[in-house]
């Protein structure tokens, strides 16, 4: 078997090696630009994206007049809650949000909050959900937006979009999820879950880096959005320059293997997610799975080993790529505010370990990982002082720490 | 991020891991750190009484590798030197010596923390210990 393991497959995707058959005449032969009205070489490009659009629009329910095409899933974030906080500035400038959500969208509201709109994050319950009620009140005549993730990136917890999407229409809120992690593993469809705005990403999908889309719902409503690109009037002028048109067909493409291979993909990841789950539960103890197990995407596994810091965790097992909430691993030396918001305290936030499982991983790759992890795990609790505490009946949040 | 091959050799080799008696007059305990924090270093000290030089130290570190690595090097250190001269440590010789980048730091000077709390607890120890041997032996 051949290493490193990639099995981080929610920071990134290797793209299917049929997308990229896909997107090379794209390079050389037909390098049109799509907006070029007056030759061939501008028509093949065009119908080159507009066959991508429909490949899009197919496996999320939507017109092909509802995608718009940006650079990715930030770029969406960024255009659907400034779009709107700016459009309808006038009916309201209040929005609701959840403290788990990506950065791209937190950031864009903190943004939006220093020029003038007042933004609710809604806390999480335990297992990493939004709880309905809490939106329900949060609602007021000022709100004009509810932004909730579909499933998280971190947790792989999936939200109730269709019952906030139904909350949301009654009070006459327009309802944005970020759906990046989501389209393309679990049936996403615009009209079942009562979504106005959605977030979309190539590269979580085996397509290419680089692309991505907002839909724009264009009837009950009819979503309007101020550009937040100015230029050619691209993408009926919602997002101006010139299109990635490799970048689109790849996107496209991914969207249709995924619409062809979601239910079988999705058995096969659930079962290789479950396996590798059940063997870390079962050979070591006091070990936590981050959020709803249930109400979650069937390639993820977040997981916290009690009494072992993840960063050092990862440096045993550094020939498989995962990732951690630790502190250390972040750039701001915080732990994952994601698995803060759950609640379980911040040490197993420093503990946790995200697995990202993928179309291109294999049975034996997941035997593999179960075992060289039970392996580190048990090596650095021989070496915790924690751990040691813990067997000796220790009450550790009774413990006086000196903290630093 | 990538590690210095000194760190990389304190992670994979640890020297000295493991724990004295507590209770041992000799055997001084430094724990600093909290676990919400992601650290939490546990240094101890077995000190020769009539010498005051260190026999033996061991560790116990929860923390990243470049925590592990710093209190792996300063057990190594502090063998064979008095209480005094281990005093001496500087979270700079660690830094130094491990080449850690500016953002694991910390890690040296948690582990400068733990050496001095060691030794802070086991002079705790002879002081309390010295007026009942001398009450022992009147």
């Amino acid at each position: 078997m051949k290493t490193p393991i990639y099995m981080d497959n929610h920071a990134t995707t290797p793209l299917d090696p049929r997308v990229l058959q896909a997107m090379l005449p794209y390079f050389t032969e037909d390098f049109g630009n799509a907006a070029s009205r007056n030759h061939a070489f501008g028509w093949h490009a065009e119908e080159a994206v507009e066959k991508a659009r429909k490949q899009i629009a197919d496996l999320v329910g939507a017109g092909v007049r509802e995608i718009v095409f940006t650079s990715g899933a930030t770029e969406s974030n960024n255009l659907a809650l400034k779009g709107v906080a700016e459009m309808y500035a006038e009916r309201g400038n209040h929005i609701i949000t959840a403290a788990t959500e990506h950065k791209a969208v937190l950031d864009t509201t903190k943004k939006l909050e220093k020029e003038g709109c007042r933004i609710t994050y809604l806390p999480v319950r335990q297992d990493g959900l939004v709880d309905l009620e809490m939106l329900q009140e949060a609602i007021t005549d000022k709100t004009i937006l509810v932004s909730i993730m579909y499933a998280n990136n971190e947790i792989g917890v999936v939200q109730p979009i269709a019952e906030i999407g139904r909350i949301a229409k009654a009070r006459g809120v327009l309802v944005h999820t970020d759906a990046t992690q989501a389209v393309g593993k679990v049936p996403v469809n615009v009209i079942r879950d009562n979504i106005d705005l959605m977030s979309m990403s190539a590269h979580k999908m085996y397509g290419p880096k680089g692309v991505g889309a907002l839909y724009v719902r264009r009837k009950n409503p009819r979503v309007q959005l101020t550009a937040q690109m100015d230029g050619g009037g691209h993408e009926r002028g919602m997002r101006s320059g010139t299109l990635n048109v490799p970048g689109i067909v790849g996107f496209g493409e991914a969207c249709a293997l995924c619409q062809r291979e979601m239910a079988e993909e999705s058995r096969r990841l659930s079962h290789l997610r479950d396996k590798l789950k059940d063997r870390l539960m079962g050979e070591l103890d006091e070990v936590y799975v981050n959020g709803s197990l249930e109400h979650r995407l069937p390639q993820n596994l977040n997981i916290s080993f009690a009494y072992v810091e993840g960063e050092s965790l990862l440096m045993g097992i550094n020939d498989i790529a995962v990732s951690s909430g630790s502190a250390c691993t972040s750039a701001t030396l915080e732990p994952s505010y994601v698995l803060k918001a759950l609640g379980a305290g911040d040490e197993l936030a420093h503990s946790s370990i995200r697995f990202g499982i993928g179309r291109f991983n294999t049975e034996e790759q997941v035997d593999y990982v179960a075992r060289r992890v039970v392996e580190v795990v048990r090596k650095l609790r021989e070496l915790s002082p924690l751990y040691e505490m813990y067997k000796e009946g220790i009450d550790l949040s009774k413990v006086q720490w000196t903290a630093h | 991020m990538a590690y210095s091959d000194k760190v990389l050799d304190h992670y994979n080799n640890p020297r000295n891991v493991g724990s004295f008696d507590k209770g041992d007059p000799r055997v001084g305990t430094g724990i600093v750190g909290a676990p919400e924090c992601g650290d939490v270093m546990k240094l101890q000290i077995q000190v020769d009484d009539a010498t005051g030089v260190i026999e033996d130290a061991k560790f116990k570190t929860f923390g990243c590798g470049s925590a592990i690595a710093s209190s792996s090097l300063a057990t190594e250190w502090m063998k064979g030197r008095t209480v005094d001269e281990a005093l001496a440590i500087k979270n700079t010789d660690i830094v130094n010596e491990l080449s850690l980048p500016p953002v694991k730091i910390h890690c040296s000077v948690l582990a400068e923390d733990a050496i001095k709390a060691a030794i802070h607890d086991y002079k705790k120890k002879q002081d309390a210990r010295q007026p009942a041997e001398v009450a022992q032996a009147s």
